[in-house]
């Protein structure tokens, strides 16, 4: 892991401002929350092709919706609380049904929004979104890979959720790494059991792996940036070399990543799925790495998970 | 307007009463009271007013009309068939599992249709950035959009009309079909949208007020509607739910039911005896 940290939302804003001098078709918009989803950064350098919706966000999908109807590139903002959670019905009947290639680039996803509290901290972005047919959910783990994301989702012909944080997260890819939509990457070999992380919850499985080398358990890290649709090949081989999956997630254990995987496990190469997440509660208001702490999202809760697994 | 002009209108509308009730009758099910509230306006659009080319339905200097109302399916794709977009047999096909014909518009199985809907309050929103669209890019295409009065109850109505107003978006046209009925009885009883024009007005918008099943009315309503510059313009459209049924016209169980057999023959019936007597 290298010492350079950047929350995902501020790579989200340079993407953009760098996407809107090569495409002159790409139109940005906000609910209200440019300067903290970042999307003011694109409207700094393109005033123009920036439009504000003002605290409605439900109006906000559907212009959003009405543009790339017309043959506009739309990246939406708003905090994933507003935008996969208050316009959820919209994105699925005004974005999902008519496949309109609309980016719904939802900021502050989870608990590390912090002192905002439980009713700011969205742990059911990545469940909402991944129920809707042809939605593509990308959930970067640093800097580098939402950067990345932008890029590609501009590209896609389809809906997509983008889903970045709040808190500034270390880098876990190197510069050239190479993103590949749908391809989960392997950021460390195990042979005793596999660590299927997302987000922030990459750079803790990394660190809980190190952990657990030093006392003999090989843990393999497999990072799931493409929630939907699903590395199957990585994850069912995954299942089949090492036996045993926890998953880690910054977001419910319910509906996310970790139901992902053991769906597609269940059917497919049935193995122990353990999963780190949000055990259905709501946050508190409090320090973000506090409350990652205080609701188990740490390399601390994954190796314990894993150390408790192996040992049975 | 002319009177073989206006002749002509009248004819189409019925035409596409009978065509949409007939799709309502065979699927058995469908909603017949606001198609038909809507079909003088719908026929005026299609046959008059948009600048449109059936041959190419994906033309990109179009006039776009968003079906926000999209429950009044059956209505819209009666006019698209009569206008040419597809064949007019089609329209037997309304609510089947493979037709082209969904219970509610969907703009990649229906030509012409240029935005799936169905959920009320979405349609405008997506009008608005499809005129906020030809704005960015200097386009001189008009929106057209059809709302129902009930639909303006949604919170997202109003977050629209706020923002077409804020950005100034005079190349739009609402339309209110202002057919007084919803579901559970008539809009004042049920969460009363009333005063619908003073409410557009203190909105932003230039409004004028019409009868919707009056073609002149229509006629001067849109031409006014294309002279005002700097606002969005809304035209609400005083009309009878069931229009042109007796038995259907302000009788609220219309709203979604299907005729029986012998319904039909009586509704055909009354729309051929006025279509004869439209053509003479």
């Amino acid at each position: 892991m290298s010492e350079v940290k950047l929350a995902t939302r501020d790579a989200y804003g340079q993407a953009l401002a760098e996407l809107g001098a090569i495409n002159p078709k790409l139109i940005v918009m906000d609910a209200d929350l440019a300067a903290a989803t970042k999307t003011g950064v694109f409207a700094k350098a393109y005033p123009d092709r920036f439009f504000d919706a003002g605290i409605a966000e439900q109006n906000l999908v559907g212009v959003a919706a009405g543009l790339s109807a017309v043959g506009y590139t739309v990246f939406a903002s708003s905090f994933a609380m507003f935008a996969a959670g208050r316009a959820f019905e919209q994105i699925r009947n005004s974005l999902g049904y008519p496949r309109l290639s609309v980016n719904i680039g939802a900021t502050h996803a989870g608990i590390s929004v912090g002192e905002d509290g439980a009713s700011h901290q969205c742990c059911e972005d990545i469940a909402l979104m991944r129920t809707i047919p042809g939605m593509t959910v990308i959930n970067p783990a640093d800097d580098v890979e939402a950067r990345a994301a932008v890029f590609a989702a501009a590209e896609l012909p389809t809906p997509c959720y983008l889903r970045f944080g709040r808190l500034a997260v270390p880098r876990v890819n190197r510069e050239d790494y190479k993103f590949e939509l749908g391809k989960a990457v392997t950021l460390r070999e195990g042979n005793d059991m596999t660590i299927i992380a997302t987000g922030l919850m990459v750079a803790e499985a990394l660190a809980a792996a190190a952990a657990l080398d030093s006392e003999g358990i090989s843990a393999a890290v497999l990072n799931i940036h493409t929630i939907k649709p699903l590395d199957e090949e990585a994850v069912l081989a995954a299942a089949a070399k090492t036996g045993l999956l926890v998953t880690a997630e910054e977001h419910s254990i319910i509906g996310g990543l970790g139901s992902a995987v053991a769906e597609l496990v269940s059917e497919k190469s049935p193995c122990r799925v353990l999963r780190v997440g949000v055990r259905d509660k709501f946050g508190r208001s409090g320090p973000a790495l506090e409350m990652l702490r205080r609701y188990g999202l740490d390399a601390k809760t994954i190796a314990e998970t894993v150390r408790q697994a192996v040992s049975k | 307007m002319e009177n073989t002009i206006k002749q002509q209108l009248k004819a189409t509308a019925l035409r596409a009463r009978l065509a949409a009730l007939e799709g309502v009758w065979r699927a058995k099910s469908g909603h017949p009271g606001g198609s038909l509230s809507a079909a003088d306006i719908l026929a005026y659009l299609y046959f008059r007013q948009m600048n449109i080319n059936p041959q190419e339905p994906q033309w990109e200097a179009r006039d776009r009309f968003v079906l926000s109302k999209g429950h009044a399916a059956p209505g819209l794709y009666a006019v698209l068939a009569l206008r040419g977009y597809f064949p007019v047999e089609n329209l037997a096909t309304l609510r089947h599992p493979d037709s082209m014909l969904q219970g509610h518009p969907n703009m990649h199985l229906t030509p012409g249709v240029d935005m799936s809907t169905g959920s009320l309050g979405q349609g405008i929103s997506a009008a608005v950035g499809m005129a906020l669209g030809a704005k960015i890019g200097s386009e001189p295409w008009r929106v057209y959009t059809l709302l129902g009065d009930g639909e303006l109850q949604e919170g997202q109505v109003w977050e629209a009309a706020m923002f077409a107003a804020a950005k100034g978006l005079d190349n739009l046209t609402v339309i209110v079909d202002n057919n007084n009925l919803q579901i559970d009885g008539t809009i004042a009883e049920v969460n009363s949208p009333y005063p619908i024009a003073e409410k557009f007005r203190a909105f932003g918008w230039h409004v004028i007020e019409v009868n919707g099943h009056c073609f002149d009315e229509l006629e001067e309503a849109f031409a006014e509607s294309k002279t005002i510059t700097d606002k969005p313009v809304c035209i609400v459209a005083k009309t009878v739910k069931g229009k042109g049924i007796s038995f259907m016209e302000n009788n609220v169980g219309w709203h979604g039911s299907a005729p029986n057999d012998e319904q039909y023959n009586q509704a055909v019936a009354e729309l051929k005896a006025a279509l004869k007597e439209v053509e003479g």
